[in-house]
């Protein structure tokens, strides 16, 4: 069993390397996920191999990669989402808050509470906008209507779209736009109030605008939560990551500072696929 | 293959579609139209003065004084008759023995014959059965009656090579010479004036009991039969149905024994109904003896057992169809696997679970074999409430076969069976169109 304590705070903040526009955040730079050894099978087939990686608090970590390389199997395996795959199961260790995902008394839906998600399709409930966001609140025990109203309310202010959605909050979510919706499902997740977002291609089915608009989301949860944001986007990942890991294979090939990953990539393999030399 | 050719199977194929589609047209009005006009005439007709004389006597209904008025001008009429038949009796009575044993069979074949179309003659014993105590209640069956009276109908069976063959004798040439015989051209004459047909509109046909086997009155017992068995079906096959659908969808682990669920509860949908009756029979009433003989409740169980494969069928294709996004959404937002079901997949999947639904409760209400040796009597009042767990009841579906095929008088009442298909038709249209309805309703309500 492995301890978050075995992974020195020191080691991790080196992973980050802030050029000057990026601040450090106050209070960030913990080991809040930690893989020792990680793989995950499907039947017999080992999609992500012997991971080993440290995801620091409150900061953007950026993964990419290839198609198939195991990097969306990475993210899902954090919040036990791979779990709905009967055929799938993970050797290692995988380490949130210092505790065992797959433990064997880890409680799975406590897990996924604290360790949001949001998808690469916008997937929005075919409820009202505030049903919607309710939803994490009212199964975690809420039902005050007063609080839940402010419960809503911070959400979608959180997830800048407050202001497009205010007057129609007992609409249908399936009218807004892909853009809205994928911003309502970040707000949906904000409202159970997790530590950790993950994020698996969130804007791969939106347009450049309300790409740019989840991107700036994304800029101002960070801070706030831990993210970690699969994207097939290079620009993206170097715009809106700390740090970043490249997949290949099911291996991770490199985990660096994005700043460092981008400019000065230690492993050739890393360099060819941000050069775009292969694919 | 070349633009022409292509162009010729599209354009062959177009004319097959709409051919096929004119056929299966006409076939439904072939059925519908007769089931329809007929059915009609239960509750809209040409009624004589009988038929008000027998609403008021068994279901104390219509204007009093309206039916007074007919009965007098109407018996202005007959007095003429009976003073035939009174003089006619007496001339008998002095008729030498041979001539006389002649006339008395010819005219007690009259006399019934007359009975048909008036009712009971002064003079006759009252009669026991409801349906002799009247003449002719309905004015297009009276022209028959009419026929039956004025002529005697005989079989020439001279030739043996070929079947018999019916032939009519005028009764006013039989008794031609005697004083019966001026009865026959003033009776062709004045039958209007005697019967007084009214155009009448008979809703007590859907919310009276039948009086006399169904000769008189109308099908209330047996709608609200069709109503008990079919909710008392869907009341325990619904949750029943959903509940299994849900485990095959969400928590039945693929394997052998789930493959052998699944192939039994697809065969179960195409056992033959009467296969089912039997079952019911046996199994609820002979074995479980949820009631002493039939009831509704054995009838119930019997048809929820019946459908329930169907439910199970249409509630797993449902929730089949929820997309898998819905599902991750709940369960990365920290919910259960019950709570997921419970508070998206189902109300997701609920269009397609009513549908399923209703469909069953349209066969549910519309199933002859197996209610009738657990549930279904041919005659019977309408039963409450509290006596579902131990009473038979009739039934629509069982009724239409029973009056078309055993009752001892179907020829003269098919307009009573006519009458029921349409209530039957009528109720599994209207539950289908509900279900189109809510389904569109919840549809909208889901798609935003």
């Amino acid at each position: 069993m492995i301890t978050s304590e075995s992974v020195s705070t020191k080691k991790a903040t080196r992973d980050i390397y802030l050029p000057p526009e990026r601040k450090t955040v106050e209070g960030g730079g913990k080991s809040h996920v930690v893989a020792k050894d990680f793989s995950i099978y499907y039947g017999e087939f080992e999609a992500v191999k012997r991971v080993s990686a440290d995801i620091l608090s409150k900061y953007v970590t950026a993964i990419i990669g290839p198609s198939g390389c195991g990097k969306s199997t990475f993210l899902r395996a954090i919040n036990r989402m791979n779990d709905l795959i009967p055929s799938c199961h993970t050797s290692g260790s995988l380490l949130f808050d210092g505790e065992d995902v797959y433990g064997k008394y880890t409680d799975e839906v406590l897990l996924r509470k604290k360790v949001g998600m949001v998808f690469q399709k916008p997937n929005p409930f075919p409820k009202s906008i505030f049903d919607n966001i309710a939803y994490g609140p009212r199964l975690h025990g809420m039902s005050d209507k007063k609080k839940l109203m402010e419960v809503v309310e911070r959400s979608l202010r959180k997830a800048a779209i407050w202001d497009e959605v205010c007057d129609r909050l007992d609409k249908n979510a399936l009218g807004l736009s892909g853009g809205q919706q994928q911003r309502l499902c970040v707000a949906r997740t904000l409202a159970v109030e997790p530590e950790v977002l993950l994020l698996d291609e969130p804007t791969s089915a939106l347009d450049p605008k309300a790409t740019a608009k989840i991107e700036d989301l994304i800029q101002e949860l960070r801070g706030s939560y831990t993210i970690m944001i699969v994207t097939h986007n290079m620009q993206q990942a170097s715009r809106v990551s700390d740090s970043t890991m490249f997949f290949y294979e099911g291996v991770l090939v490199e985990h660096a500072a994005t700043a460092q990953l981008f400019t000065n990539p230690k492993d050739p393999m890393t360099e060819d696929y941000i050069t775009g030399r292969f694919s | 293959m070349n633009i022409g050719t292509r162009k010729i199977l599209d354009r062959s194929f177009t004319a097959v579609g709409i051919g096929s589609i004119i056929v299966m047209a006409f076939a439904l009005m072939v059925v519908v139209v007769p089931i329809v006009s007929n059915g009609i005439g239960a509750v809209f007709f040409t009624g004589t003065v009988e038929h008000r004389k027998m609403l008021r006597n068994e279901f104390q209904r219509g204007n009093v004084e309206h039916l007074a008025s007919g009965v007098a001008s109407s018996e202005r009429y007959r007095a003429r008759v009976y003073e035939i038949l009174g003089t006619f009796e007496a001339e008998l009575e002095r008729m030498e023995p041979e001539k006389k044993r002649a006339y008395t069979s010819k005219y007690s074949q009259t006399r019934t014959a007359l009975q048909a179309l008036l009712g009971p003659l002064p003079g006759d014993r009252a009669p026991m059965l409801t349906r002799f105590k009247y003449g002719q209640t309905r004015w297009e069956k009276a022209g028959e009656k009419l026929h039956d009276l004025l002529y005697e109908s005989k079989w020439d069976n001279s030739n043996a090579e070929i079947m018999g063959k019916e032939y009519f004798v005028s009764r006013a040439t039989a008794f031609e010479g005697t004083s019966l015989a001026p009865l026959f051209p003033y009776i062709k004459g004045n039958i209007e004036k005697m019967l007084l047909p009214e155009f009448t509109v008979y809703w007590g046909f859907i919310t009276d009991s039948s009086v006399d086997s169904h000769f008189f009155g109308g099908i209330w017992p047996e709608i609200q039969g069709t109503f008990f068995l079919a909710m008392g079906a869907m009341l325990f096959a619904f949750p029943l149905g959903v509940i299994a659908a849900v485990y095959f969808t969400e928590y039945a682990r693929p394997g052998f024994l789930n493959s052998m669920l699944r192939s039994a509860n697809s065969t179960l949908a195409g056992v033959p109904s009467i296969v089912f009756g039997m079952f019911g029979l046996a199994f609820f009433i002979n074995t479980l003896k949820v009631s002493e003989s039939k009831s509704v409740l054995a009838g119930s169980l019997t048809l929820a057992i019946m459908i329930l494969p169907t439910i199970i069928r249409a509630a797993e294709e449902a929730i089949l169809a929820v997309p898998k996004t819905y599902r991750e959404a709940s369960l990365s937002l920290g919910s259960t696997k019950w709570n997921t079901i419970a508070t998206v997949i189902l109300p997701a999947a609920l269009p397609g679970i009513l549908t399923g639904g209703v469909i069953s409760l349209g066969r549910a209400a519309g199933e002859t074999a197996p209610i009738i040796f657990t549930a279904a009597v041919s005659v019977g009042s309408a039963i409450g409430l509290a006596d579902v767990l131990s009473s038979p009841t009739p039934a629509l579906s069982w009724n239409i076969y029973n009056l078309a095929s055993e009752h001892e008088a179907a020829a003269q009442i098919r307009h009573v069976q006519y009458g029921m298909v349409l209530a039957l038709v009528t109720i599994v249209l209207l539950l289908n169109l509900s279900a189109i309805v809510l389904r569109a309703r919840i549809s909208k309500k889901l798609k935003a």
